[in-house]
C-alpha cells in the first residue's frame, strides 16, 4: 500500500501545470502552417488560428473582429442590416432529408437570423466544373427554391462561373444573405452574463452523422435524414418571448462543443452544461457510439443554440417548443464567472470534464 | 442502449462508491489501467473525481496506437507514398507523428491515404481498384489482430493480390511483465483489459498475481464497470487474497474466444522483439505475419526503411507509459506538447494518457456543481 | 484498441461468409461473425455481440449481465442494512 503523503508536494506543482496551460488555451490559437490541411476547414483550433493569422491579419476592421457569423452594419438611416456568406462544398451532394442546395439557402439564412435579423434577400455563386450534369445542377437550384420558398427569402442575384475538368468538385455554392435587424436587438456574446441559461432548440448530431453515413465509407446504414432547416421564424418567435436573449449561434461544423468555446472565450465566462439534459435521437447516438464519435462536435444544419437571462428561460423555452423546428428544445446549462474560457460537462455520472475545441477534423475513434 | 445504459446508472454507483470509501479509508491506493478504452471511460465520465482521495488511477501502456514507435510511422508513410498505393488505416493511427509529420499530412501532400472502419474495409478496396495495391495498416492489440487474420485468411482464399497488411500488432502480456519489473513502480494492482481478454481469456493474467503479488480484475467499459472492478480489487485486499478475478463476465468468457486465438495463430507468429515507444525493445511482444502468407506482407512488397527513429529528448513517454509520472509532470505536457503539436504519442490519440488528461482531466479537482435548470428535465435526454 | 460495442443480429446474411446484420440502437452494419459463429448454439437472430472493428468477438451473456447488475444492486442493500441496524443500536 503507498504512503498518502508521497503526493503532497506535488499537488502545487500540478497547480502552476493546469494554470500554465490555461493561459497558454487563452490565447488565440497560433498558426504555424505552410499549407493547409483538412483541419483548417474543420471549425476548431486550427480553422481559428488559420482566420486569425491569415484573413484578421489583413483585413484588420472592428466589424471583422468582433468574429460573430456574419456582420451588423449601420446604416446613415439608423436601420441596422445584417450581412453573412457562406461556402458550401459538402460531398456527397445529396444525402437523406436533402443536398448541398438545401444547405446553400439554409446556412445563409441561418447565420442572418443568428445576427437578429429577418433573413431576405441571398445572392448565389456557383463555381462548376466542366462535364457537371445540367440535369444535377436543376435538382440543386430546385432545392434552392424550394428552400428559399420556406425560408421566406429570395434569392436576388448570382454569378457562375465554369472551370476546367479537374479544377474543381463538381459544384461549389457560395451564398451571401441580408436582412434588417429590428431596433432594439442586440446579440452579442459580450453581453452574456453569469446566471444565463443554455439552450438548445432540438436533438443535436443529426446533419453530421446523416452526412457521414451518406459517404458509403463506413457501411452503415441508419434512418437519419440531415436537420437542414430555416430557422428565421423560430428566432422571430423567441425574441418576442426573450427580447433579452444575449447570444445566438448556430452550431455548423464543429457542433455544439465549437459554438460554446467559442461564446465562453469571447465573453470571458464559463459554459457548464449538464449531460443528461442534452435532447440527442437514439439512432444518432448509437452511430456515435459506434465510431466512438463525441455528438458534441458534430454539424447541424437546423439547431441554434441561445443564451437568454434567466428569467427568460422559461419563455424562450416553451416559445422554441411551440414551433415546428423546436419541438424538442431544451435548457442544457448555464453561465457561470469561473473558470473564465471554459466549457465544463457535469457528467450523468456524477463526475465532470472540459469539453475542450476542436483539434482537428473529427475522426473516427476505434479504440 | 441495452447493454450500456445500465451501467452508467448514478444511482448503483453512488452504492458502490460507498463501499470503495470505506475500504480504502486510511490507506491509499493505486491501481493501473492497462487498456486505452479504460483511459477514455474514465476520464469521459469524470469517474476519477467521484473516486475518493485514497484511490488514484494510474493509465499504463494499453494504447496500441501510443506505443508504435516513430520509426514504424516513417515507414507507413514511405509505404503510402509509393506511386500506386492505396493506403489505409483506422482513424486513431493518422494523427500519430513520425519524424516528418503523420499520415493525414502525407495525404494532404497527395498520397492516398484512406480511413477505415474495419480491415475488411481495406480489403473491399482492393477488390474495387485491382490496379492499386491496397495496404491495411494493422495496429492493436489480441482484440484486433483476431480481424486482421480473418481478413487475411479471406484475401488468401479469394487470390486478392493487391492486398497487403503493414504490421504492428502487440500483445499485452510481454508489457505488463515490463512494467511489473520496473524498480520504480509502486502499484496495488491491476484493471485489466476487457476486450483484449474476450479474446485471450483471463488466464494469461495469473502470473501478475503468482510472480508479483498483485491482484488483477478484467474489467468492462462501463462506468459501473470500472466501479465494480476497484471495488473487487479493494476487496481482495482486504481479505488478503490475491488473484485473477473477472468482472467483465457478460463478454469476457474465462477461457477465451478459441476460434479467435486459432486464426491469430494461423496467420501471425511472434516477433523475436519489437520496440514500444518509451519502453524500449520488449521481446517476443509483436506479431507478423508467417511464411505461408508472405505475399500479403507490406514489409516484403515494398522498400521499407527501417530506420530506428529515436523518441525525441523532451519526451517523457516512457515514465507517463509505465505510470512513473503523471501527465502533467512531464516537463513538456502543456506547453510544447499539446494535442494540436504533439511531441510524443501519449498525447495524439485521445486515449493517451497525456491527451485524455489534457481534453478532459485538468479539472479533476474541480467540483461537480450541478446546473441550475429553471425548466426541470422531465422527459428523458434520449427519445 | 478496445471500442467494442454491443449491437443485436437482425439477419444472418450468409452464415457460410460469415455475414450478418447487426443493430445498435437503430444503425445497421453488416458485421463478421466469424469468430462467435463456431459457439454452442450458432448464432441466432436476436442474440447479442460485442462488436469491433466490424466483427463480432463474443456473445453477451445476458443472464451474466443480469447477474452483474443484481450483484451492483445488492451492494446498495448492505449498506442500506447497515444504516438500518446502526441506527436501530440502542445509544450509549
Amino acid at each position: 500500500m503507498t504512503e498518502p503523503g508521497d503526493h503532497r508536494e506535488n499537488y502545487s506543482h500540478e497547480d502552476e501545470v493546469l494554470e500554465r496551460i490555461e493561459a497558454w488555451r487563452r490565447r488565440r490559437p497560433k498558426l504555424k502552417d505552410e499549407f493547409i490541411n483538412s483541419a483548417h476547414g474543420a471549425g476548431g483550433k486550427a480553422s481559428a488560428a488559420l482566420i486569425d493569422a491569415v484573413f484578421l491579419e489583413a483585413f484588420r476592421n472592428k466589424t471583422l473582429e468582433s468574429m460573430s457569423d456574419g456582420a451588423v452594419l449601420e446604416l446613415p438611416s439608423g436601420e441596422r442590416l445584417a450581412f453573412s456568406t457562406d461556402g458550401f462544398v459538402v460531398k456527397p451532394r445529396r444525402f437523406p432529408g436533402g443536398s448541398v442546395g438545401d444547405l446553400a439557402v439554409n446556412g445563409t439564412v441561418n447565420d442572418v437570423a443568428m445576427m437578429g435579423a429577418v433573413p431576405q434577400w441571398i445572392s448565389a455563386g456557383f463555381v462548376i466544373e466542366d462535364g457537371f450534369s445540367i440535369a444535377e445542377l436543376r435538382d440543386i437550384v430546385a432545392d434552392m427554391a424550394a428552400a428559399a420558398l420556406k425560408a421566406g427569402v429570395t434569392i436576388v442575384t448570382g454569378d457562375t462561373k465554369v472551370v476546367d475538368k479537374g479544377a474543381c468538385d463538381g459544384i461549389y455554392i457560395t451564398t451571401a444573405g441580408v436582412g434588417v435587424v429590428p431596433a432594439g436587438i442586440h446579440l452579442d456574446a459580450k453581453s452574456v452574463r453569469p446566471g444565463d441559461k443554455v439552450v438548445v432548440s432540438g436533438k443535436i448530431g443529426d446533419h453530421g452523422v446523416a452526412v457521414l453515413i451518406a459517404r458509403g465509407d463506413l457501411a452503415l446504414e441508419a434512418d437519419i435524414p440531415t436537420d437542414s432547416a430555416p430557422l428565421g421564424e423560430l428566432v422571430e418567435h423567441l425574441l418576442a418571448a426573450a427580447p433579452n436573449t444575449r447570444f445566438l449561434r448556430d452550431p455548423t461544423r464543429g457542433g455544439v462543443a465549437t459554438v460554446l468555446n467559442e461564446l465562453a472565450r469571447e465573453a470571458e465566462v464559463s459554459v457548464v452544461i449538464q449531460e443528461d439534459t442534452i435532447p440527442i435521437r437514439n439512432v444518432v447516438n448509437g452511430a456515435c457510439e459506434i465510431l466512438g464519435i463525441d455528438p458534441l462536435y458534430v454539424a447541424n444544419e437546423g439547431k441554434l443554440v441561445a443564451v437568454v437571462p434567466a428569467e427568460e428561460a422559461d419563455a424562450a423555452l416553451a416559445a422554441m417548443k411551440a414551433h415546428p423546428f423546436g419541438t424538442d428544445a431544451a435548457i442544457i446549462g448555464e453561465i457561470r464567472e469561473d473558470p473564465p474560457g471554459i466549457v465544463i460537462i457535469n457528467t450523468f455520472f456524477g463526475g465532470n470534464r472540459i469539453v475542450d475545441m476542436l483539434v482537428g477534423d473529427p475522426l473516427p475513434r476505434i479504440c | 442502449m441495452k447493454f450500456v445504459d445500465e451501467y452508467r446508472d448514478p444511482a448503483a454507483a453512488r452504492s458502490i462508491l460507498e463501499h470503495i470509501t470505506r475500504l480504502a479509508a486510511g490507506g491509499h491506493y493505486k491501481f493501473m489501467e492497462v487498456c486505452g478504452g479504460h483511459t477514455h471511460t474514465i476520464y469521459k465520465h469524470g469517474i476519477e473525481n467521484v473516486l475518493p482521495d485514497t484511490v488514484e488511477l494510474v493509465h499504463g501502456p494499453g494504447c496500441p496506437v501510443c506505443v508504435i514507435p516513430m520509426g514504424r510511422v516513417e515507414d507507413a508513410i514511405a509505404v503510402a507514398e509509393t506511386p500506386g498505393v492505396i493506403f489505409t488505416s483506422f482513424g486513431d493511427m493518422m494523427r500519430v507523428p513520425g519524424a516528418n509529420g503523420n499520415l493525414l499530412e502525407a495525404k494532404a501532400r497527395g498520397a492516398d491515404v484512406r480511413m477505415v472502419y474495419s480491415p475488411l474495409d481495406a480489403l473491399r478496396i482492393a477488390v474495387a481498384n485491382p490496379d492499386k495495391q491496397v495496404v491495411f495498416f494493422a495496429v492493436g492489440f489480441e482484440t484486433t489482430a483476431p480481424s486482421t487474420a480473418v481478413t487475411l485468411i479471406k484475401a488468401r482464399e479469394k487470390g486478392i493480390e493487391n492486398f497487403s497488411l503493414f504490421c504492428n500488432h502487440v500483445t499485452i502480456v510481454p508489457p505488463l511483465r515490463a512494467i511489473l519489473a520496473s524498480p520504480d513502480l509502486r502499484l496495488d494492482g491491476f484493471l485489466g483489459p476487457g476486450h483484449v481478454s474476450t479474446v485471450i481469456g483471463n488466464r494469461p493474467y495469473r502470473f501478475v498475481p503468482k510472480d508479483f503479488g498483485l491482484p488483477l480484475v478484467t474489467a468492462g467499459f462501463e462506468p459501473l464497470d470500472i466501479l465494480q472492478a476497484i471495488l473487487m480489487l479493494l476487496r481482495q485486499i482486504d481479505e488478503g487474497r490475491c488473484e485473477v478475478e473477472n468482472q467483465y463476465t457478460r463478454a469476457v468468457p474465462e477461457h477465451g474466444n478459441i476460434k479467435a486465438l486459432e486464426v491469430i495463430n494461423t496467420v501471425f507468429e511472434l516477433r523475436p522483439h519489437f520496440e514500444w515507444r518509451g519502453l524500449g525493445f520488449i521481446s517476443q511482444s509483436a506479431l507478423k505475419l508467417r511464411d505461408e502468407f508472405a505475399d500479403w506482407d507490406a514489409e516484403l512488397k515494398f522498400s521499407i526503411p527501417g530506420v530506428r527513429v529515436a523518441d525525441p529528448k523532451a519526451c517523457q513517454c516512457g515514465e507517463v507509459l509505465k505510470g512513473v509520472i503523471k501527465p502533467w509532470e512531464c516537463k513538456v505536457f502543456g506547453t510544447a506538447c499539446t494535442p494540436e503539436t504533439p511531441i510524443g504519442t501519449c498525447m495524439v490519440s485521445s486515449e493517451g494518457a497525456c491527451a485524455a488528461y489534457y481534453n478532459y482531466g485538468r479539472f479533476t479537482k474541480h467540483q461537480t456543481v450541478p446546473v441550475q435548470l429553471t425548466s426541470p428535465a422531465k422527459t428523458p435526454a434520449a427519445v | 484498441m478496445c471500442l467494442g460495442i454491443p449491437g443485436q443480429v437482425v439477419e444472418i446474411v450468409d452464415p457460410n461468409d460469415h455475414r450478418a446484420i447487426v443493430d445498435v440502437d437503430g444503425v445497421r452494419r453488416e458485421v463478421n461473425v466469424g469468430l462467435v459463429m463456431g459457439d454452442a448454439g450458432g448464432l441466432q437472430v436476436g442474440e447479442w455481440v460485442l462488436i469491433h472493428v466490424g466483427f463480432a468477438m463474443t456473445k453477451l451473456d445476458e443472464e451474466e449481465a443480469a447477474s452483474t447488475l443484481e450483484f451492483i444492486k445488492q451492494l446498495g442493500s448492505v449498506y442500506e442494512d447497515e444504516i438500518r441496524d446502526f441506527s436501530q443500536e440502542a445509544p450509549l
